[in-house]
């Protein structure tokens, strides 16, 4: 639609003669997945996003300009998102894109930027986004190694070490049940059953008991987001399992609660970011300012609770701002090499601070366990 | 032994949402020769309805029935607005246009309604009932009646009454019905508005336990397709037995086996047995003359 108006337009000036005035926005890519598996990822980054730079824009704008945000919608399939880069690139002639929602999206649009050299800050989790580091890619989000070391840290502390896991065996589960297997050794922690489910699967049951039946298991560990983890929970009740559950930052949200019942849920233990407990957070921590802002202003815009997801959006925005504001142009290769520079930036996931080796710039300590008590959430420390 | 009953109690209850959703093609399939691939999606709207319905503060069996009838509704539509202007066509471009309804229904639910999973509470509570050392939910109970109901209802209906007779008769030969006076697109309206019910109710009794969202249809529709095969398509006790059976042997694999070879194994399975018996385990002989 929008290029063919634009088409439209360019040729209807071309005929009278008209010269285009000159573009000074800054113009800002996005492809994400609005729609599609990860809508429920997709769309608070969207909404995130857009609420943002119109908040931006009547500020004033960035260095006395105003921000062009340009989204589209791949619906999560990682062919249409690189069409969209594409387009992106050639087209739209963005100098920085904030996107790719999920690892498969980001992963099949990152060669695009890097070809065209253009700065590009991916809001998915996965480590292989920024390992090996790319010079124009960066992400916001955790690392699903990093959910494991904080649960395995957890899990040491409290004397856990014979554990049973399962795992969905979408892209999230998979790759975080990797991750977890990966580093598990560290920790001299043993994994005694290792299970899987389907994202879509009605009853975990089966896979629950043969855990529940293996001798020793000391605590499960559920990698996996989306419907599974609420059925996982619901069935680990129902067989009375008993045993300490953690899970992944994939389910911390309150919508993960109410799905999977808060009787159910009790007890959970997961990583969480600060955004999911602003208001629990301590009057000193530098991230209550952030995190109450963005919620406040999210809420009130789309009458939704915030989700991490969207956090991820707001943090790339505040990256990419950052950037522009301290290169003081904007230019591809000066917001790179700004990015690059960012540091001390706190934003809903944690406090940034990038390096020529570290694209992401998050440590530890951005993730807070999390425990689920009387269906809320409690900060363990 | 504990273990062993409660793979079957899993498989079970698995089943019979996959059986519920076997029984609504079975209807459509009989009617017209039609597999219509939106029927997950019937699942999913009775599901939707019902969350919404209940949350604005309907008592939940008034949620339920509004929720049946609209599923009805939208069924009924689908066949006047897609299936019958298309008649004439080849059953294959009929698929493929209820193919299309799905993917309409979906992106229609999500903006109308949104795209986070729901669930609405279970019927009769979440205390899980012990059985031989295993346990079930009682909202499985409910489940699995329902899908026996369902299958009984469906049997008297098409052997016993004349309206079913009828439907039958239709599939069979659409002119010669037309000539002995069934008025066959009655009958085809009637299909589409009793199968999306079916559809609906199957949504109303598993939304508790598997969750409802806008996507949920597609892998529904997958099992309860592959179900209604492994039994037979177009008859109620094949997508009865196909869907227990499918769901049953998803879960032994799952617990014997291993879980990452639970669709795969099931999978096989099916066609293990379409290539001994091509038309499933209670499949009609197909005996077309010319």
């Amino acid at each position: 639609m929008r290029l063919h108006t634009t088409t439209a337009f360019g040729t209807l000036a071309l005929i009278l003669g008209l010269t285009a005035p000159a573009m000074a926005d800054i113009r800002i890519g996005s492809t994400l997945s609005e729609t599609g598996p990860a809508a429920f990822l997709g769309d608070p980054e969207a909404k995130t996003l857009k609420m943002l730079v119109e908040e931006i824009n009547a500020a004033g704008g960035v260095l006395g300009e105003k921000i062009e945000l340009i989204v589209y919608d791949d619906g999560g399939d990682p062919n249409k998102a690189r069409t969209f880069a594409t387009r992106l690139v050639e087209d739209d002639e963005v100098v920085a894109v904030i996107g790719g929602t999920t690892t498969g999206t980001s992963m099949a649009i990152l060669q695009v930027f890097e070809d065209a050299e253009i700065p590009f800050i991916s809001l998915a989790g996965a480590i292989e986004i920024i390992d090996p580091v790319r010079p124009y890619t960066f992400k916001t989000p955790h690392t699903d190694r990093m959910a494991c070391a904080k649960i395995f840290e957890d899990m040491k502390a409290r004397g856990l070490t014979k554990i049973g896991m399962i795992s969905g065996s979408d892209g999230f589960g998979a790759s975080m049940h990797k991750q977890c297997l990966q580093i598990v050794g560290d920790y001299g922690i043993e994994v005694l059953a290792d299970e899987t489910y389907g994202p879509s699967d009605a009853d975990m049951t089966p896979q629950l008991t043969n855990i529940k039946g293996k001798e020793g298991v000391q605590a499960v560990l559920n990698a996996g987001f989306g419907q599974g983890p609420a059925i996982v929970t619901r069935n680990y009740q129902q067989l009375a399992v008993g045993l300490p559950f953690y899970q992944s930052h994939g389910v911390a949200s309150d919508a993960f609660i109410e799905l999977a019942g808060a009787s159910a849920a009790e007890g959970i233990r997961l990583p969480g970011t600060a955004l999911l407990v602003a208001k629990l957070l301590p009057e000193s921590d530098p991230q209550r300012p952030v995190v109450t802002a963005y919620k406040e202003s999210y809420e009130k815009a789309t009458g939704k609770p915030v989700s991490t997801f969207g956090g991820y959006a707001h943090d790339a925005l505040r990256i990419l701002v950052d950037a522009l504001n301290r290169a003081g142009e904007a230019e591809p290769q000066a917001i790179r090499d700004a990015i690059e520079g960012t540091s001390g930036l706190v934003g809903t996931t944690g406090t940034v601070t990038m390096s020529a080796e570290d694209h992401l710039g998050l440590d530890l300590s951005a993730f807070r366990m999390l425990e689920i008590k009387d269906g809320g959430w409690k900060l363990v420390e | 032994m504990p273990e062993l009953m409660q793979f079957l109690l899993s498989g079970v209850t698995v089943g019979a949402v996959y059986a519920l959703v076997a029984l609504g093609f079975t209807i459509i399939y009989n009617a017209s020769d039609v597999v219509n691939f939106a029927q997950g999606e019937f699942v999913m709207l009775g599901g939707m309805f019902t969350v919404f319905a209940f949350e604005a503060g309907l008592p939940l069996p008034l949620a339920a029935l509004l929720a049946i009838i609209a599923t009805a509704a939208i069924g009924v539509a689908l066949n006047k607005l897609a299936i019958e202007p298309a008649r004439g066509a080849p059953v294959v471009s009929l698929i493929i246009i209820t193919i299309g309804a799905s993917i309409l229904i979906r992106g229609v639910t999500q903006i109308a309604f949104d795209k986070q999973l729901h669930r609405f509470p279970a019927f009769s509570g979440d205390t899980p009932i012990q059985i031989v050392g295993a346990t079930i939910l009682p909202q499985s109970l409910w489940v699995i009646a329902g899908a026996l109901a369902v299958f009984v209802g469906l049997w008297l209906f098409f052997t016993r009454t004349l309206t079913g007779r009828a439907v039958l008769a239709t599939a069979n030969n659409r002119i010669a019905a037309q000539l002995v006076g069934i008025n066959t697109k009655y009958v085809m309206t009637l299909s589409f508005a009793l199968s999306a019910a079916i559809g609906a109710l199957a949504g109303v009794l598993v939304t508790p336990i598997t969750l409802t969202g806008y996507d949920i249809g597609i892998a529904l529709a997958l099992k309860g397709f592959a179900a209604a095969m492994l039994g037979g398509m177009g008859n109620p006790k094949g997508a009865l037995v196909g869907g227990l059976l499918l769901g049953v042997l998803e879960a032994l694999t799952a617990g014997y086996l291993s879980s990452q070879y639970k669709d795969a194994a099931a999978f096989v399975i099916i066609l293990a047995v379409l290539f001994a018996m091509p038309q499933g385990l209670f499949g009609r002989k197909s005996t077309d003359r010319v």
